[in-house]
């Protein structure tokens, strides 16, 4: 992967031009960098069907307005191995001229934060430029959320749940250990390759109970909850400032997972099952997609990537039109991406230790 | 009633939609995008698509969708081109094309396959988008009932294609089919993620081997290095006979046909989950079955080219229903289909659930559109396809390295790993090999194809079923027996036992004579021995884990099939079909070149790769290849070799993609296209 390897868009069909265009400079004055004439690609480590690529394909234009110089924003679908494969990838770019950047998601850091043998990759050598945050809302089908006694679970214990899990060690850890945490029977059927997928299986009637990031939440369900065939049950909730779980700003109507913990018998909200269900929450959504730059990335770049973000937030429609596609999360730059980052990646070595067992308890499965 | 009197103005203000003419004028430019895409193999839609999402932004939703459905829906029909001509299964649509499109090409009769499917491809989308007008209205419930039994039943009943497709050793086929499954397993296992002959010591395995590696492999390969050993044009005759006319009357001949099999289309399609991989199968072993007279497919039966290309159309259509009233892609191409569809105009139209009720008109609209590209796109093609099929009488040595640049290109685009050209041919030598020794390599890729949703389905049925049974005898029955299935399975007891008894006039890979024991055993004796590595790698994944049971089940059943195949062939003498060679006899035999040595070029173009990335490999590749093998002159090898790596650039160039690197290129930057 050489400096030439970004530049070469420039020529698209012209290849004998991409020679001559290998002392392109890459620094036009002495802050920020210009990108006039060259194509950003924007690696996700997902295929073309999940929250990411929403994600992505809604920032990419936007992007691309707000950079100097307007290059083209393209976005790379790099799938694999849950997303580690893409991100070791990134892992392995060095910074050439800020026209390589990568897009994570929970899926990323959960593997991360667990120590799966995979993870080749570490995000302490990467450069945050923004950081998205999201919520998640589960839901019922109507008959066995009329069981529910208000906001207390208790009555749906005796049932027997079946959930479509993308896999036990994704973000779909959360909302299981919570129901656990409930004392609901969730049995997960394995092997789903998306919620999407999830998201069918209830309305077949064979799983019946799930969940869904917020933006799939209400472009997928709403509707099933205005034809009366899904009832939400609770959101994961928000994080305030002072770091206290409060309801979803997307979802004010619907109560969090802790009010809904609280009123339930046998539900604690402290103790380490909590302090660890809680942590990877954090992990896991009001920082669940986050924009990196590679290792060795230059302040200017950075500084031209943040403006960047910054400037799309102030776009006047910005409110408007990401509420529709992503909902109403945080969207973080600078200093508040960096506190994001830290709390989206680290978590306590109680908390991993007890999700690490319960994983092997629970699925046997084994990350040692 | 209701419904009609909500349907009908939405299908007006769609029909006021499409028939402007910036809005046609974008279609074409769609179509001719798709055309000039989807003709190399291993690039479709999804390349295609990739290439406009960034137009999408802000743009006209209408004139946005007309580009975008222009583009996808002639992929599946200009990819007909590889597989008929070459032999090459352009996408997972025309794997079934090959079988009897190839053969009437090596008889001069390209054209006729070409026009016969093309026609075939434009009747199948006009049923598709007709019949879907009405039932996109009614789809949501029908398709509910689609559960995962339902699911498992049909991918069983697509694997019993592997009946008829067999050969004229039945058990030969089965274990080719379920050594087809097993190579399907290979990676994480989707239930826990457990790894099956694979290790994360070596991750290019884990993710599994991708589709378009195993087709080219399996099917082009062989069938380019067989050609090229025989050093002649594909077309055995030097003229070319029945034009495309001819074609366009078989399929009016067949017409019934070519109805059935686009409703088998648009009928698979609709279902989530399953996508195109059945279908053509499907159609395919219908064809077979209503012919009386069976003796020609392999060989080329023009109703093995109608009945795949009319349901590969219509399957299209009838995937835009879990696309748009889901918001579940069916395939690649449709995912990212839904992620323009985002980004046209300001966003307000949101697949999924609520399309209906809110975008019936823009509904209708793409589901015409589709049609309409067909039409285009068939128009085209047809007309092109008498003079492309002129390529079949060029010799085919000066074709061959084109081939393999392409398919090189596309197998590294599926991975972008060095390795997705050492799988290449690896598999591309286990095809050469399943040929000489007529083992059905239609069941090997039917096995791969199907192997991850009968693993999944089964495993996730199962798993719901013994859930509804704890809770009562009679929920469980219900859930697994509902009318669906047990229709299916009808279905598919009698396609099985009707496809055996018919298997030994099939034959899909010509008459192979039988010759001396030795190498057949050795073969046999190699395939046994993967698969019982194959059982016992999953036998020692820990015994809670689901993701041991489908292999253990699938190579438990060859390992019986090749004890059988064993006996067998101890007790028979060596001229019993079961000690099929191909190198004894027949064409093979006589071919001018040996297997390895041509075999060889192939390696030292992966070998040159491995060491000096892509374009320097294939430069001197190209030249040595025009130079030393086809002996021409020394300007015209340069001025190939010129002209093909300036092809590839600026193919990769537009289509923003990379080349494999090699080891030089860990020592010294170049400039692209080197790298």
């Amino acid at each position: 992967m050489s400096t030439l390897k970004t530049t070469r868009r420039v020529a698209l069909g012209l290849v004998a031009a991409a020679a001559t265009s290998l002392s392109a400079p890459v620094y036009a004055g002495g802050h920020g960098i210009d990108l006039a004439g060259k194509t950003v690609e924007w690696i996700i480590p997902f295929s073309e069907t999940g929250g990411s690529a929403k994600w992505a394909n809604f920032y990419a234009p936007l992007l691309s307005e707000a950079l100097p110089g307007q290059p083209t924003v393209v976005v790379k679908f790099m799938p694999g191995a849950g997303s580690t494969k893409g991100a070791n990838f990134f892992q392995e770019q060095t910074y050439e001229d800020g026209t390589t950047i990568f897009g994570s998601s929970g899926s990323t850091q959960f593997p991360f934060l667990l120590g799966d043998p995979r993870v080749k990759y570490n995000y302490a050598d990467w450069n945050v430029v923004l950081a998205s945050g999201t919520g998640g809302v589960a839901y019922l089908p109507p008959d066995l959320a009329a069981k529910m006694d208000g906001l207390n679970a208790a009555p749906l214990q005796g049932e027997d749940f079946i959930y479509g899990n993308q896999g036990a060690t994704r973000l779909d850890l959360v909302p299981t250990l919570a129901w656990e945490m409930l004392g609901l029977n969730v049995e997960s059927v394995m092997g789903i390759k998306g919620r999407g997928d999830g998201r069918l299986m209830f309305e077949r009637g064979e799983a019946n109970i799930d969940y869904q990031t917020s933006s799939s939440y209400l472009s997928g369900v709403t509707p099933l909850v205005e034809a009366g065939t899904a009832v939400p049950m609770m959101t994961w909730g928000a994080l305030d400032d002072d770091g206290n779980i409060v309801r979803d700003p997307t979802f004010p109507d619907i109560p969090t997972f802790k009010e809904v913990c609280e009123a339930t018998d046998g539900c604690e909200t402290s103790g380490e099952k909590w302090d660890a269900w809680k942590a990877f929450f954090i992990a896991g959504f009001p920082a669940q997609k986050m924009v990196f730059l590679p290792n060795g990335a230059s302040n200017d770049a950075i500084a031209t990537y943040t403006e960047a973000f910054e400037a799309v937030k102030a776009r006047a429609d910005f409110a408007e039109i990401s509420e529709k596609r992503l909902g109403k999360y945080p969207q973080m730059t600078g200093a508040a991406a960096q506190t994001a980052l830290e709390s989206g990646t680290s978590v306590s070595p109680a908390a991993k230790d007890f999700v690490v067992n319960w994983l092997q308890e629970k699925y046997g499965v084994s990350l040692n | 009633m209701d419904i009609l009197m909500e349907a009908l103005p939405a299908l007006g203000d769609a029909w006021g939609l499409i028939l402007q003419p910036v809005v046609i004028g974008y279609l074409v430019l769609g179509v001719v995008m798709g055309l000039c895409i989807g003709v190399f193999p291993g690039l479709g839609g999804i390349a295609g698509l990739s290439l406009l999402l960034p137009f999408m932004f802000g743009m006209d939703p209408i004139l946005g969708l007309a580009l975008m459905v222009g583009m996808v829906a002639v992929v599946p029909t200009s990819d007909t081109f590889a597989s008929v001509l070459m032999g090459i299964p352009g996408s997972s649509a025309s794997q079934a094309t090959v079988l009897d499109g190839f053969p009437m090409a090596k008889r001069g009769q390209a054209a006729r396959a070409l026009s016969a499917a093309f026609a075939s491809s434009l009747f199948g989308g006009l049923v598709g988008a007709s019949f879907l007008t009405i039932f996109i209205l009614v789809a949501r419930p029908i398709v509910l009932e689609f559960r995962t039994p339902e699911l498992l039943m049909i991918t069983i009943f697509g694997l019993s294609m592997v009946g008829i497709l067999a050969g004229r050793v039945a058990i030969k086929g089965i274990v080719a089919a379920g050594l087809g499954m097993l190579v399907g397993t290979i990676g994480e296992g989707a239930s826990s993620g457990d790894l099956r002959m694979s290790s994360y010591d070596f991750p290019y395995l884990t993710d599994g081997l991708k589709l378009v590696i195993v087709g080219l492999g399996i099917f082009a390969i062989p069938e380019i290095i067989s050609l090229l050993r025989k050093d002649r044009a594909i077309s055995a005759e030097p003229q070319l006979g029945g034009g495309w006319l001819d074609g366009v009357k078989d399929w009016f001949a067949n017409i019934w046909l070519s109805v059935r099999c686009s409703i088998i289309g648009v009928v698979v399609g609709v279902i989530p989950g399953l996508g195109g991989s059945v279908v053509d199968w499907i159609a395919y072993g219908h064809s077979v079955q209503t012919t009386k007279d069976k003796s020609n497919f392999g060989s080329g039966e023009v109703r093995g080219v109608i009945g795949p290309e009319s349901s590969n159309n219509a399957k299209e259509g009838g995937g835009l229903v879990p696309t748009l009233l889901f918001g579940i892609p069916g395939s690649g191409s449709m995912a990212i289909f839904i992620g323009a569809i985002a980004l046209l105009g300001s966003g307000q139209i949101e697949v999924g659930p609520a399309m209906l009720k809110n975008n019936l008109d823009i509904t209708y609209s793409i589901v015409w559109l589709l049609a309409l590209a067909n039409v285009v796109g068939t128009v085209i093609c047809i007309a092109a396809s008498g003079g492309i099929a002129k390529l079949t009488t060029i010799r085919f040595a000066l074709l061959a390295p084109f081939l393999f640049m392409i398919i090189s290109f596309a197998a590294f685009q599926s991975g972008q790993n060095l390795m997705d050209l050492v799988a290449l041919l690896l598999i591309g030598f286990l095809g050469i090999m399943m040929r000489r020794f007529d083992w059905s390599r239609p069941a090997f890729l039917i096995g791969f194809v199907l192997s991850n949703p009968a693993e999944t389905y089964a495993n996730q049925a199962l798993q719901i079923a013994s859930s509804r049974f704890r809770k009562g005898f009679g929920e469980g029955l219900e859930y697994i027996f509902t009318p669906i299935v047990i229709v299916l399975l009808i279905i598919t007891v009698v396609s099985v036992v009707v496809g055996l008894r018919q298997a030994k006039n099939i034959l899909a890979e010509g008459d192979v004579k039988s010759g001396s024991k030795r190498a057949p055993f050795v073969f046999l004796l190699v395939i046994t021995g993967y698969i019982a590595y194959a059982f016992y790698d999953a036998a020692s994944i820990p015994s809670f884990s689901r993701d041991r049971t489908f292999p253990m089940f699938v190579s438990g059943v060859c390992l019986v099939g090749c004890a059988i195949l064993f006996v067998r062939m101890r007790l028979k003498p060596e001229t019993d079909t079961i000690f099929a060679d191909r190198e004894l006899s027949g064409d093979d035999s006589e071919a001018t070149h040996g297997l390895w040595p041509t075999l060889a070029w192939f390696a030292a173009l992966l070998l040159l790769t491995s060491l000096m990335g892509f374009i320097l490999a294939l430069a001197v590749f190209l030249f040595a290849f025009m130079k030393l093998r086809a002996g021409v002159s020394t300007v015209f090898a340069a001025v190939y070799t010129v002209a093909g790596i300036a092809f590839m650039c600026g193919m990769a160039g537009l289509l923003n993609r990379d080349f494999p690197p090699g080891l030089l290129q860990e020592y010294v930057d170049l400039p692209w296209p080197l790298t």
